[in-house]
């Protein structure tokens, strides 16, 4: 794969934040809605991946990579604080590894969120398995 | 509440997941993956049909996390996908089973271990949460 090289090149590259995100009390209602999840007023564990699939978005497009050969392998996600309504968060993605395993490219993410203050809210790591198919 | 008492069986939940409320959670999350809504791009990857977003799966076994504990705060979340949940388009779609044992406790910390299953396969790997509590 013509990808191949270029996506191993990116290990150990930070990227830029993306732009800040409001957490309004709709798009958290509609995001605990989509899963019958209960909104009362805390935000869903869950709901930072909003921020997540921001930064990742913007990976795979300096990597070249379509989404739709992107199946996700884990995630995990570690707070220093719930997230609240009113926040202003935003993603900053790393590169941390990646492996090929039968065509695929398994890529290793970190993500930190933080908050307007720059201080470090939900700390978030995916891995993303590549599907190289016959491209 | 359900006493988070170390070795505590947590009743299982089952949740309903449709092709409806994946084009419902893709709109809320930003994730617009064609694998969880187009059957044709789905299967050109190799994957059955449409599958469920992970994170969906996951955001599942935090709403189970959620409903046990009365809104705990959640201090830690994690999984593997390791198989995924193929969603029928039909209107009856596939269920998934949340069950739950409370793990070790330390410094406000309390672990819960998570088994997602569908159809009897489990299709989350050490699905853990870690709430306060």
């Amino acid at each position: 794969m013509s990808n191949d090289a270029s996506v191993a090149d990116l290990v150990g590259r930070e990227f830029p934040p993306t732009d800040p995100y409001l957490v309004s009390e709709d798009r958290v209602a509609e995001f605990a809605a989509a899963t019958g999840t209960p909104y009362a007023g805390s935000v869903p564990a869950t709901f930072p991946i909003v921020l997540a699939m921001d930064a990742m978005q913007r990976f795979l497009a300096v990597a070249g990579i379509d989404l739709f050969r992107i199946v996700h392998g884990d995630q995990r996600f570690e707070y220093a604080r719930p997230v609240r309504i009113g926040d202003r968060l935003t993603a900053a993605l790393e590169v941390v590894s990646v492996r090929s395993i039968g065509g695929n490219d398994i890529i290793g993410t970190r993500s930190a969120i933080t908050d307007a203050d720059g201080v470090e809210v939900c700390a978030t790591s995916a891995t993303l398995v590549h599907r190289g198919g016959a491209a | 509440m359900t006493a988070l008492t170390a070795g505590t069986e947590l009743p299982t939940r089952h949740y309903r997941i449709t092709r409806a409320d994946l084009v419902r959670y893709a709109g809320a999350s930003g994730d617009f993956n064609p694998i969880h809504w187009s059957d044709r791009v789905a299967t050109s990857v190799g994957l059955p049909g449409v599958i469920a977003h992970g994170m969906y799966t996951l955001a599942l076994a935090a709403r189970a996390v959620a409903e046990w504990t009365e809104g705990a705060e959640v201090l830690e979340l994690a999984a593997k996908f390791t198989n995924p949940v193929p969603v029928p388009d039909d209107d009856t779609g596939v269920e998934v089973a949340v069950a739950g044992t409370v793990g070790e406790s330390a410094e406000g910390r309390t672990r819960i271990e998570l088994t997602v299953t569908c159809g009897g396969t489990k299709v989350l790997g050490r699905p853990t949460a870690v709430v306060r509590g």
